[in-house]
């Protein structure tokens, strides 16, 4: 060897995507979604094969693969997979959840998988389901999900008929079960335990952890919790290989990802493209651009509401992926892009997320319960500019004692986007006030 | 709570419902969704059934259907369960109505990225056609709620009216929905501007061969690993 350092690495891919490498292909549902239509686009084909890998090589493929959780906290999926007990030591079955109470505001890319290219989550829910030893996996679809539910519950139907799911599944020689619950309007279902507690048939409060799903989840037996996205990337992974999904994107953040585009664009839409793709070339290619130009942009919420927003000058040149995001001290989360542009009236977008969360607190920690209502009461007042200036600090003060004493993260996931708030547009919170004038203290409320 | 349904009184209910008994096709449907679940496990069937007497309560009442006490009460006979568990259940998920609701239900979203597209304008478009939020129109045509984001964003701002999704939706084109519903007529259902799904409106910017036929893309996957 002439040089001992190595050739610097080709730059990461980042977009725009080619078509042969999209998975979703009927994501808009111009084609049928049924088994037969799903078969000529390369679902279900010769899924045994992929079996055949074998459940230990699933994992690790999944693994070297790159793929973080969808559903937007981001953990490595093939690590969460690994968790599962490998053999049963006192006779407790292991089940997958499949995720799909797509709640987020924001969100919308589970729905457009459901209703069009609902094979490739079953086809799935049977790889994953194998490769983690589950004896079945239950899919949890929103309750308002109505016509999804509808079509996913016809999909199963065509698969058993198949005999691509039930005893010998596709001739596998292991038996699996798809069962689709569907919910009755909760957000808080989306967080795993609650869904878990949810298809036991009770109110959907999150259980405290430990012990986790994995050791104890669903009826005490080992459950893993999985987004619908998570699931029905992986059989195209196992049939077009780790390292072409591992070609997307930057280290860390690898692989394609349904996007889902709304508020003040020329044209919202649900388009996948490669991760870590510049904000603004998301935005020019699938959605014509800003409404009113890109001037006219004033702040994005880069990963549906949960995360903090982001101002138009940081989120610009910003990668779309989970560690570009955390850098601007936001999210990816679920990769639901809300943009607002100059017309907005942001104390209001936000407040209205504070609504939501109040709205959607299961009540069952004191912080959440007291704390959302209280925030949005506060949010609402700032909105008018009925308030003292001191009241910003201590609004922030209180989103702080919320974050991070609930047993789940809607605590947190109501506190951020008024932080973000906070930090970003101090000086129009502080001018609604002070064009409101001092607050009046005609009678006590 | 101001907002809190109105719940009929209890010995008119009674009176009414008491001998609620699943029609011959649900109490089918309802063994087979008992079947979805371990044995023992019969509980986790409670959110199901809720939902199928709701129908089955709209159905006898050409409505949306709501969950009458002794209906709770017999559905927590058939699975086993205290009613208190069946009622806790019923009150936390918002999609059971434990008062009654009129013929369409209509449900807008005001969550803020339907706020940002316009929910204000579908809002004004129902006030003007006399629904009130929280409650039913005299004739007992509509009842007005408004829900949480109910993940139709890229289509903002929507409704979902019963079953059916409206999406994409004006002042104009709102008000058209409910004239054509209060007319007896069906308005097309989906995005209400000339657009497929959740597609860019003005056709695809990827994945064109898609509109026209079947494409299977595999072909130029090229070489990859078995």
């Amino acid at each position: 060897m002439a040089e001992d350092t190595a050739p610097p690495a080709p730059p990461p891919f980042v977009g725009p995507l080619d078509d042969k490498d999209r998975i979703f292909t009927n994501v808009y549902g111009f084609q049928d979604w049924g088994i037969d239509a799903a078969m000529k686009r390369g679902d279900w084909d010769d899924t045994k094969k992929l079996l055949e890998i074998g459940q230990d090589e699933i994992i690790n493929r999944i693994k070297a693969s790159g793929l973080r959780g969808r559903g937007g906290a981001g953990f490595p999926t093939g690590m969460k997979w690994s968790f599962m007990p490998k053999e049963s030591k006192d006779g407790r079955p292991s089940f997958l959840v499949i995720n799909a109470d797509e709640s987020e505001p924001g969100s919308c890319k589970d729905r457009e998988i459901i209703r069009h290219d609902p094979h490739k989550l079953i086809e799935g829910a049977l790889v994953a389901g194998f490769a983690m030893r589950a004896r079945a996996a239950y899919i949890y679809i929103r309750g308002e999900f109505i016509y999804e539910a509808k079509v996913l519950f016809a999909a199963v139907e065509q698969a058993y008929e198949k005999g691509f799911l039930g005893k010998n599944a596709c001739g596998s020689g292991y038996d699996f079960d798809v069962f689709v619950h569907r919910g009755a309007g909760a957000y808080i279902c989306g967080e795993e335990t609650a869904q878990i507690e949810s298809i036991e048939g009770k109110k959907g409060q999150p259980r405290l952890k430990p012990p986790f799903p994995a050791g104890a989840g669903l009826y005490g037996c080992p459950t893993t919790v999985n987004n619908v996205e998570s699931i029905a990337v992986a059989p195209t992974i196992l049939r077009r290989s780790p390292e072409w999904f591992a070609s997307f994107g930057r280290e860390n953040n690898r692989g394609t990802k349904l996007f889902q585009i709304s508020g003040h664009v020329n044209k919202p839409c649900v388009v996948e493209e490669s991760m870590s793709i510049p904000f603004k070339e998301l935005i020019d290619r699938h959605c014509g651009g800003i409404r009113g130009g890109w001037d006219n942009l004033l702040a994005v919420i880069p990963g549906g509401s949960s995360v903090p927003l982001v101002p138009a000058k940081e989120i610009m040149d910003a990668p779309m992926d989970f560690d570009g995001l955390k850098a601007l001290g936001s999210g990816l989360g679920t990769a639901a892009v809300i943009v607002m542009d100059k017309s907005t009236d942001i104390v209001r977008a936000i407040s209205r997320l504070s609504y939501f969360y109040k709205h959607e607190s299961c009540g069952q920690c004191t912080p959440c319960r007291e704390g959302t209502g209280w925030m949005w009461r506060v949010m609402e007042r700032l909105r008018t500019g009925d308030a003292d200036q001191s009241e910003i600090d201590m609004l922030f003060q209180v989103t702080k004692q919320v974050e991070g004493h609930t047993i789940c993260a809607l605590g947190d996931a109501a506190a951020w986007p008024i932080q973000g708030l906070i930090r970003h547009f101090r000086p129009e919170i502080e001018r609604r006030i002070a064009e409101r004038g001092a607050p009046v203290m005609e009678a006590a409320e | 709570m101001a907002d809190a349904p109105h719940i009929p009184d209890e010995a008119e209910t009674r009176a009414r419902w008491g001998a609620f008994e699943w029609t011959a096709e649900n109490a089918e449907q309802a063994k087979k969704v008992i079947a979805r679940y371990p044995a023992g496990r019969q509980q986790s069937a409670v959110m199901p059934l809720l939902d199928l007497a709701q129908r089955q309560v709209g159905a006898e009442t050409q409505t949306q259907g709501w969950l009458p006490v002794p209906v709770m009460e017999y559905i927590g006979r058939q699975l086993d369960m205290p009613y208190m568990r069946v009622y806790e259940v019923a009150t936390f998920y918002t999609m059971y109505n434990l008062a009654p609701v009129g013929r369409y239900h209509v449900q807008v979203c005001g969550t803020t990225p339907c706020m940002l597209r316009g929910s204000d304008d579908v809002f004004s478009a129902c006030k003007n056609k006399g629904l009130v939020k929280g409650s039913t129109t005299p004739d007992g045509l509509f009842t007005l709620t408004e829900v949480e984001c109910l993940g139709a964003c890229a289509n903002a701002p929507m409704v979902q009216i019963n079953d059916d999704n409206f999406e994409d939706l004006t002042y104009d084109s709102m008000s058209a929905i409910l004239d054509d519903l209060a007319a007896g007529k069906q308005p097309k259902i989906g995005p209400q501007v000339d657009r497929q799904t959740s597609c860019p409106e003005g056709g695809p910017t990827s994945l064109k061969e898609m509109v026209g036929e079947n494409h299977d893309y595999r072909g130029e996957w090229g070489t990859t690993a078995a």
